[in-house]
């Protein structure tokens, strides 16, 4: 596989001369870029990407920002260690091409990652920028121009990629997520036979069923799995290892190693008194419906509740795709339902914000503690308890306490409950001898996610129970490089 | 890939469908299901495996045309193909030996019943089958299943085939007449419900298998969730059957109308 520092080495001629070009004082007077967005009472009427996307002047613009490092900390903010001045740098120069083969290095998803990735919370977050009190380099924008660049001129991608050597030696991984694609994607490039089983009717996971596409719009993850199948990747939908194909199955069939990357499955409920009524549901549902069955639109039959006063449970990107998509679907209130304040929330910034401006009301320091229907078993009203802020709890977030007696009844016709997940159980029930945590994760070796079968690898939320795309991924890429060395070591 | 290689309408709402499915034909054992998609833009629908033949490579199906999905379903004829079939879910029944065991099905729940008395008979348990429907037409795979019982009961609604009444009566005679070990009962969330009561009365262990509205079928969406005994339970992972001495019927049955 290439290393990236041979794709674009820092000490080439081009990139010192950017370097000399600019000093750094006026690069760091260069304002950070603004993401170009849809106007929000627009885009509550549709399904349309929010996130416009960078013309060739703003990211050129942007990437001159970029100091170009000798220690680039950014880096180590990346869980696939993206080589991001070498992308960036490419950016500035104009080889939008070659920058993009800098990603796709390491990322078998760069144009999802450059959409869903918390980089504020990873690469940004270390962007030396910070300790000069401006604002970070917007590195993600830039994956994400540099990867649809990509995708939209495939013939300038083919020309300078070699096919590797193949070696006659197949890998199989469960699940198409992040995790899965991200092993396959790695795989494939070191000559191997991979061949991905999904359970759903549709390859992609999470990023299909779950994010919805007015943040990851499909065609883009399409384009990323159309790219890892031109590679020569093998996918089988509608194909559940452990159900339809038994991991003694996959072994006689001559997979010399399998990497689990399930996913999380069982939605979490919170056991409260009227959490089965008509019209409250899991996130997971809820997203599945609309955005893997297509609910709402013409010619799919799997119908969805359209509430017009829903409440979402939870503080996570998960409750803000689905408190956005129930404005997208008829709500004229929809509230985020959260416990803590909204200084703990999980979510990303930039979701709580798009939500914030498309209406969304945000009740935190609620908790809901009961659910009221009517006659005909259809939730219409939550009664919510009035939390505050105690002491901060193993998390080192201050954990809530209810306040006696301070209840709020709120009237509703759909609840969504968006806290968490449970690590699917049919591949830790259906492998003897497998290690399995208490919570129901595989457990791994935190180096090479080896599991305690040696020729399983496990990743993503099978092994942590939630996670982000981008840690799924980084464990798909440490899995294929130490199942890569072991199965280079026994032939 | 999954075509129909048979088809033989049963009643003008009820059809049963053979379909290449070989990797699911060799893995399935009775009380499994499938999930099944007809289009591009079809819903996933959960239809219990009624049998198999691993050499052959088929599942069968039975379908009720009750909505716009098993409408679709029953609209394949053989050569046709369904766009998805995945499965075997669920888990698959316990079967006991050396029992008594009284196997009731109402309508279409004949179908998944049929694997279970198969299963049960081979196992070397008495099997004592009650079928009912609303009427004679309605009463499906009668020959399947006698092939498998020592006995078989039929009750109609109208009293138009077999006796005259619900499916309860013909148990409780079973009942009343000999030691009964284990009851399984398939059929409408409505008719369990009154097997569950009946049995309870007599102290006799009694599994039912449940068809709840799904998505996935593999544990990510929870529509399918039921309260078992104070706890909720996922039909497609933690089942399809259970006790049903445990099972909150009532709220199963406002539960399958949501989408009504």
């Amino acid at each position: 596989m290439a290393e990236t520092s041979q794709l674009a080495p820092r000490d080439a001629a081009w990139r010192d001369e950017l370097r000399k070009a600019i000093n750094a004082k006026e690069r760091g007077a260069i304002p950070r870029v603004k993401m170009p967005e849809l106007d929000p009472a627009y885009r509550v009427t549709c399904n349309e990407e929010v996130n416009q996307g960078l013309t060739m002047e703003q990211a050129q613009l942007e990437a001159t920002r970029c100091l170009d490092c000798p220690k680039p900390t950014c880096m180590e903010g990346c869980p696939v260690s993206i080589d991001i001045p070498g992308f960036v740098k490419n950016i500035q120069r104009g080889d939008i091409a070659m920058a993009a083969r800098v990603l796709k290095a390491t990322s078998a998803l760069p144009a999802v990652c450059g959409r869903v990735c918390p980089q504020e919370k990873q690469c940004e977050s270390r962007c030396i920028y910070h300790k000069m009190k401006k604002e970070p380099v917007a590195i993600g924008y830039l994956e994400r121009f540099a990867s649809d660049y990509a995708n939209e001129h495939d013939d300038e991608m083919a020309a300078g990629t070699a096919a590797p050597e193949k070696r006659g030696v197949k890998v199989a991984v469960v699940g198409s997520g992040p995790a899965g694609l991200s092993f396959a994607g790695d795989m494939i490039k070191r000559g191997y036979d991979v061949t991905v089983f999904e359970a759903l009717h549709e390859i992609g996971g999470v990023l299909k069923y779950g994010i919805p596409e007015f943040r990851l719009p499909n065609s883009v993850v399409e384009k990323e799995i159309d790219s890892l199948r031109s590679q020569g990747v093998e996918f089988v939908k509608d194909c559940i290892i452990g159900k339809t194909l038994s991991m003694e199955q996959l072994e006689a069939d001559g997979y010399k190693a399998v990497f689990v990357a399930s996913g999380a499955g069982l939605p979490r409920f919170m056991g409260i008194p009227g959490e089965n009524l008509i019209g409250i549901m899991s996130s997971n549902e809820y997203l599945t419906r609309i955005n893997l069955m297509g609910a709402g639109q013409p010619g799919c039959d799997t119908p969805v509740l359209e509430g017009k006063s829903v409440a979402v449970i939870g503080g996570g990107n998960t409750a803000m795709d689905s408190v956005r998509t129930a404005r997208r679907h008829g709500a004229s209130r929809a509230m985020i339902i959260y416990r803590r304040s909204l200084e703990e929330m999980p979510a990303r910034v930039e979701e709580v914000h798009h939500a914030q401006q498309e209406g969304v009301e945000f009740m935190t320091l609620y908790n809901p503690i009961e659910y009221i229907g009517d006659d005909k078993g259809h939730v219409k009203m939550v009664r919510l308890q009035h939390m505050q802020l105690g002491e901060p709890d193993e998390s080192g977030r201050r954990s809530p306490v209810p306040i006696p007696g301070d209840i709020l009844e709120v009237e509703v016709d759909e609840v969504i409950v968006s806290v968490g997940v449970s690590p699917n159980p049919l591949i830790p029930n259906a492998v003897h001898g497998l290690d399995v945590s208490r919570r129901g994760t595989i457990v791994v070796n935190d180096e090479t996610m080896q599991s305690s079968i040696p020729t399983l690898y496990a990743g993503g939320d099978i092994v942590r129970g939630g996670a982000t795309v981008i840690l799924a991924m980084g464990d798909g890429r440490r899995a294929a490089l130490a199942a890569h060395k072991a199965l280079s070591a026994q032939s | 890939m999954f075509e129909v290689i048979e088809k033989e309408q049963f009643s003008p709402k009820v059809s049963k469908l053979i379909v290449n499915a070989p990797m699911i034909a060799r893995s399935r054992r009775a009380g499994h299901f499938v999930i099944v998609r007809v289009g591009g833009g079809g819903e996933r629908i959960p239809l219990t495996i009624a049998d198999a033949d691993p050499e052959q490579g088929t599942i069968t199906l039975v379908v009720q045309n009750v909505g716009v999905s098993t409408e679709k379903i029953c609209a394949l004829n053989a050569g046709d193909s369904f766009t998805d079939v995945v499965g075997p879910l669920g888990q698959a029944t316990t079967i006991p030996s050396g029992k008594t065991v009284v196997c009731c099905g109402g309508g279409v729940g004949v179908a998944p019943l049929l694997p279970i008395i198969k299963a049960m008979k081979t196992a070397g348990n008495k099997v004592i089958s009650v079928l009912a429907a609303r009427t004679k037409e309605l009463i499906i795979l009668e020959n399947q299943v006698r092939e498998h019982s020592d006995e078989v009961i039929i009750m109609t609604d109208d009293g138009s085939y077999g006796r005259k009444g619900l499916v309860t009566e013909g148990v409780e005679e079973v009942i009343k007449r000999e030691k009964v070990d284990e009851v399984v009962t398939i059929g409408p969330a409505i008719m369990m419900k009154f097997v569950a009561l009946l049995t309870k009365k007599y102290d006799i262990p009694t599994q039912c298998s449940l068809n709840t509205i799904m998505v996935d079928g593999t544990g990510m969406c929870g529509a399918c969730r039921v309260t078992v005994d104070g706890k909720t339970k996922f039909v497609c992972i933690d089942g399809p059957e259970f006790d049903a001495h445990k099972v909150d019927f009532d709220e199963m049955i406002m539960r399958l109308k949501s989408y009504n």
